[in-house]
């Protein structure tokens, strides 16, 4: 058996990392839950009970409106969970599968792959540029001005903003999907592909039987990253509309970051970063599970 | 008998009727239809910002990006602007002096703390690392507040000490996961006979586990490089002295200041995504790797 070493000294391989832990995430994290339940603000920092969460959830219809349409950032977060998630996942296995009968196969998958290795903030960028209002500008007014349609601000209405960020952010995000999928159906094994096909299987039904149930648990894996993805995602909005137009194109960790440092009220960014923890609870509980299940402990 | 596409056409499909065959090619037909399209459609997007990057400023007012196929016409000046007047320069070694520090320092720090969970015994050793899993996830949000008064209080946000060690702390769960995972699965006889021989634990580490662990340390050398260098919020509110701003906060000050000028911010862009698009296209495999372990185990 490994580490003969007495348990102190071996600890020490661990114990810097377990110091920066402790004082860059443990403490701060409840320092965040405690600021919560206050105004913030240092010295006038006054305790005010659940007074921040009551205003959030009840009071601000940029963080919650659940009146006829509901709007507001958790209702544009929910939106992002069922598009930004449903889109790279349906792009990413299309492209998956299709690119497994073709010999050009690693070329598309780069071409797809690529913008993962690029910052958020030049993705903002490039999609400014797409989405440019002015047709000698942007590649999606050009195109819908060829069949005489007017140019469309996408980014400066509220019903369509929303959508313009996830297709950026999936343009993004799809390669990912790709890349994961591509590998578990190259790890089917090719005898049973074979089997069907001399049983007279239709590519169709393979698909269905074979390829779609053997990629369930990275399908559910995907998923479970891209809502992280979701829960979390910042940059684009910031770089894209600063969340408007007003407002409309808000999320929960852009409403985190301008109430916390532009509209200073740190006590009230810190009750919005709470709920982004419980939100992401459930998920930690998946990944330590999920672990404890498939991996090897000494 | 048979010419070449005869001989691609699966046996199956060989042995049917010309109705069949035909089924067959225009199958593969939409295949390949489908797949270009979309690759294409995947490559317009930055092929756009790329283009801009390298016409003329006149140009890019008066017409789009895809008529300089038709009128190639290319100037650096775009460039040569954004590294006098926008301060791209300066924002580029500061994005180096952030980014390498906090590359190396997570994974150094990861790795014997990944060795130690591998590998040796401790009091609540499994159980600590399964807190450190549980961490992988916690939104940087939860954090950044109470972070930024502590590096106020020891005056840390005038260099870049702090920034450093905040991406260190947050890049440390996944270190430790990922580098764990592979130390695990090291031959035991390996490090048995090691011990045997009389080496240290420190001597088993620099000459056995990490050695043979090169893959999957340039996996996350590549993964946290590129998230450093393509972090924004971090560097928002951890780097408070205007010259020292990393390239992404330099883009977003520049999005305030030239909202559409596209000949600016198409260069300072292409000059933020350049290094990252070295490492992909250099260490393709790694990075694809990197990215994937937190998912797939």
């Amino acid at each position: 058996m490994a580490g003969r070493g007495s348990p102190l000294r071996n600890l020490l391989y661990v114990v810097p990392a377990l110091l920066l832990l402790a004082v860059f995430i443990v403490y701060p994290v409840i320092r965040t839950i405690q600021n919560s339940f206050t105004t913030g603000r240092g010295l006038q920092e006054k305790f005010v009970g659940l007074d921040n969460y009551v205003t959030l959830l009840t009071a601000d219809p940029l963080f919650l409106d659940l009146s006829f349409p509901p709007s507001g950032a958790v209702f544009n977060n929910v939106l992002w969970v069922f598009l930004y998630t449903g889109l790279c996942i349906a792009l990413g296995m299309t492209i998956a599968v299709l690119a497994d009968r073709v010999r050009y196969e690693s070329l598309v998958k780069s071409i797809v792959f690529l913008p993962m290795a690029i910052s958020a903030t030049a993705i903002g960028v490039i999609w400014l540029l797409v989405y440019s209002p002015d047709p000698t500008i942007g590649l999606v007014n050009a195109v819908v001005g060829t069949v005489g349609i007017t140019p469309i601000a996408l980014l400066g209405r509220p019903d369509t903003v929303n959508f313009a960020i996830i297709i950026a952010a999936v343009w993004a995000g799809a390669g990912f999907a790709m890349v994961i999928f591509s590998a578990a159906i190259k790890s089917i094994p090719a005898e049973i592909m074979e089997a069907a096909r001399v049983d007279g299987a239709t590519e169709r039904q393979i698909f269905r039987r074979i390829t779609l149930p053997m990629i369930s648990l990275p399908v559910a894996v995907v998923a479970v990253t891209l809502v992280i993805n979701v829960i979390k995602v910042f940059d684009i909005i910031y770089v894209m509309t600063a969340g408007g137009p007003g407002g409309a194109s808000r999320v929960i960790a852009y409403t985190f970051f301008r109430e916390t440092f532009e509209s200073s009220k740190p006590g009230y960014g810190s009750a919005v970063a709470v709920l982004m923890l419980l939100l992401i609870i459930p998920i930690m509980a998946f990944n330590i599970r999920r672990f404890r299940t498939t991996a090897v402990v000494r | 008998m048979s010419g070449p596409i005869e001989q691609a056409l699966p046996l199956e499909v060989r042995r049917k009727g010309l109705s069949a065959r035909l089924a067959w090619l225009t199958g593969r037909g939409a295949l390949h239809v489908t797949l270009i399209f979309l690759a294409i459609v995947w490559l317009l997007p930055s092929l756009g910002l790329a283009i801009t990057s390298i016409r003329p400023r006149d140009d890019i007012l008066s017409t789009g990006w895809w008529t300089w196929f038709v009128q190639p016409r290319i100037t650096f000046e775009n460039y040569q602007a954004v590294f006098s007047g926008a301060g791209i320069g300066q924002s580029l070694l500061n994005s180096l002096y952030i980014t390498v520090p906090a590359t190396i320092l997570p994974v150094v720090i990861g790795a014997l703390a990944a060795y130690g969970f591998a590998w040796l015994r401790f009091p609540f050793r499994d159980t600590i690392f399964l807190v450190i899993v549980g961490m992988m996830v916690v939104p940087i949000q939860a954090a950044l507040v109470p972070t930024l008064q502590i590096f106020n209080t020891l005056g840390l946000t005038s260099g870049y000490v702090g920034i450093w060690l905040a991406h260190t702390a947050f890049g440390l769960p996944f270190a430790i996961f990922l580098l764990r995972n592979f130390f695990v699965q090291l031959p035991p006889d390996l490090i048995e006979a090691a011990q045997m021989d009389g080496a240290s634990s420190l001597g088993i580490f620099r000459r056995i586990v990490v050695p043979l662990s090169v893959p999957a340390i340039a996996s996350l050398v590549v993964f946290q490089f590129l998230g450093v260098w393509n972090d924004l919020l971090m560097a928002l509110v951890f780097v408070q002295n205007p010259s020292q701003l990393p390239l992404t906060v330099q883009i977003t000050s520049l999005l305030g200041t030239y909202a559409s000028e596209f000949s600016l911010l198409s260069a300072a862009s292409f000059v933020l995504m350049f290094v990252p698009l070295i490492v992909f296209l250099s260490l393709q495999r790694y990075f694809v790797r990197g990215i994937t372990a937190g998912s797939v185990k």
